[in-house]
């Protein structure tokens, strides 16, 4: 076999993907700002999408607080750095577990969800009969869902996580190691920046957007019966994962890369 | 009745790869004219009835409805065309996430044509001229017989008053009185409405009970086209060979025997 045959067909396919996606990326956000928009739709959906993912949130950022806590109180004895547990249980929280955990708790109930009702309509002819009723799969089923996840991570879920993360670790903290309440909060309150929470609210912006484009992509492009569906659905997740870690790197370089 | 076709198919090219699917379909609908393709599976009967409605490009060739060209239109203009028609899918294409009634005026409520009070008894109306009760249209798709869904499919892709009905394979999966109960409702509401219909299909007994004109394709091009009267006198072995049925005559099937 011919070894530079097989990277030119693979950077080849690579470059084929991600025009593909840049194409419909372009398409679901022209069909954002376009008239006309479904209201009725985007409310479903910013309630299945934000509201219904509260509870799995919720708790993921409850544990990790606590966990976080217990981790750093153990490993900072070790030279004598217990008191910095507040400031770096506050700094964890909200600039990278509460996004990154959301993201990826998330990306696996509402990318894989999206990407298997998109592919289901897709491959049952549903997207088809949409488009023959004079409407827009794009304006109907996309951008929606876009919006909706995009509004949704920033302003409820990751704020959600970031709050009950760090009460996590307060519990711990003050509950099982011993720290003042009040000296707690206090510290945590002044090492907090609004650069911190800025940086966790665009993170969030910016997860929700990639967890909602692979959904969609992948539903829409979906072939094949039930087993296209499922690859559609494993192809959604994984990616939004792969994309959610990449962009978290990028977006802390944006704002934190001295 | 006007000479313009209603519906015109002129060197219609298309394949998938190197699969070519239509070679070149040349076909003529009249306004008012009940046009019914016969042809084996994998003929190209649906990649035609998709490339009319845009939901497919060709590769070449012209497709005209009401004397204006539709092959490369803008989104506005093909909208527009998109409005003319209405579709039958063969397994409906219900959406599964809404009533019933929903479904039937979906195209109205999506285009804000009517408020949802008043799609609702135009839906309730649209159900009850395909027999079926007011009672069904609060019953999600997946609680309806196979037969039922049709039926609503039917009420669906009337409820806005096409100009043009597509009906793909619309007894497929039915046994034969609930195909009779389609096919005749097919047959009332296309004199009812005075639209132009086109019917897919394999099944004999719609040809003779929908079409005014038969065309068969075979291989990607229209090997017959007449009244349906001639059908049975066409003189053509393919058209002989298939409204009867055997497995002996000039269209070989390809299966791969053991």
């Amino acid at each position: 076999m011919n070894f530079l045959a097989v990277i030119g067909r693979i950077t080849f396919g690579f470059l084929q993907a991600t025009g593909r996606l840049g194409v419909f990326a372009g398409t679901a956000i022209s069909h954002m700002a376009a008239p006309p928009f479904y209201f009725r739709s985007l409310l479903q959906q910013m309630m299945t999408i934000g509201y219904y993912s509260l509870p799995v949130v919720g708790l993921t950022a409850l544990f990790t607080g606590a966990a976080l806590a217990l981790n750093i109180y153990e490993g900072g004895s070790r030279f004598n750095a217990e008191s910095a547990l507040p400031t770096i249980v506050v700094i964890g929280i909200v600039r990278e577990l509460g996004p990154v955990l959301c993201g990826l708790i998330v990306a696996g109930r509402v990318s894989a969800s999206m990407a298997a009702e998109i592919g289901t309509m897709r491959v049952t002819e549903q997207i088809d009969a949409m488009s023959t009723l004079s409407t827009d799969p794009f304006k109907y089923l996309i951008a929606p869902r876009i919006v909706a996840t995009t509004l949704m991570m920033p302003f409820m879920l990751v704020i959600v996580a970031d709050v009950i993360g760090v009460m996590g670790g307060f519990l711990i903290a003050t509950g099982k190691l011993g720290f003042n309440a009040g000296n707690y909060m206090s510290v945590t309150m002044d090492f907090l920046e609004i650069k911190d929470i800025y940086a966790s609210l665009t993170k969030a912006a910016v997860f929700g957007f990639f967890i909602s484009l692979m959904g969609c992509y992948h539903g829409y492009h979906s072939r094949g019966g039930a087993q296209g569906v499922g690859i559609a659905t494993t192809n959604a997740v994984v990616s939004a994962c792969m994309l959610i870690l990449l962009s978290n790197y990028l977006v802390t370089e944006i704002f934190f890369a001295t | 009745m006007t000479d313009t076709p209603k519906i015109s198919l002129k060197g219609l090219h298309k394949q998938f790869g190197p699969k070519i699917v239509l070679d070149s379909i040349d076909l003529d609908i009249m306004p008012g004219e009940s046009m019914v393709i016969i042809g084996g599976s994998g003929s190209g009967k649906s990649v035609t009835l998709k490339c009319i409605l845009g939901l497919l490009h060709p590769q070449s060739g012209s497709i005209k409805v009401d004397g204006e060209e539709t092959i490369g239109m803008g989104r506005k203009d093909r909208k527009r065309i998109q409005e003319k028609f209405g579709m039958l899918f063969q397994g409906a294409a219900l959406f599964d996430s809404l009533p019933v009634w929903e479904n039937v005026t979906f195209g109205l409520l999506a285009a804000g044509k009517a408020k949802r009070r008043e799609a609702k008894e135009i839906a309730i109306e649209n159900l009850r001229s395909v027999g079926l009760s007011p009672d069904v249209a609060h019953l999600s798709p997946a609680e309806l017989s196979g037969g039922m869904q049709k039926r609503v499919g039917l009420a669906r892709a009337i409820a806005s008053k096409p100009e043009i009905i597509f009906f793909d394979e619309p007894t497929t999966g039915l046994d034969p009185i609930m195909a009779d109960v389609i096919n005749e409702l097919i047959v009332e509401r296309v004199k009812e409405m005075g639209v132009t219909a086109l019917t897919i299909t394999h099944d004999m007994s719609s040809v003779r009970k929908i079409a005014d004109k038969v065309a068969m394709i075979y291989k990607g091009n229209i090997i017959w086209s007449g009244p349906r009267n001639d059908i049975d006198n066409s003189g053509n072995a393919y058209v002989e060979q298939f409204i009867h049925g055997r497995a002996e005559g000039p269209i070989q099937m390809e299966v791969l025997k053991a």
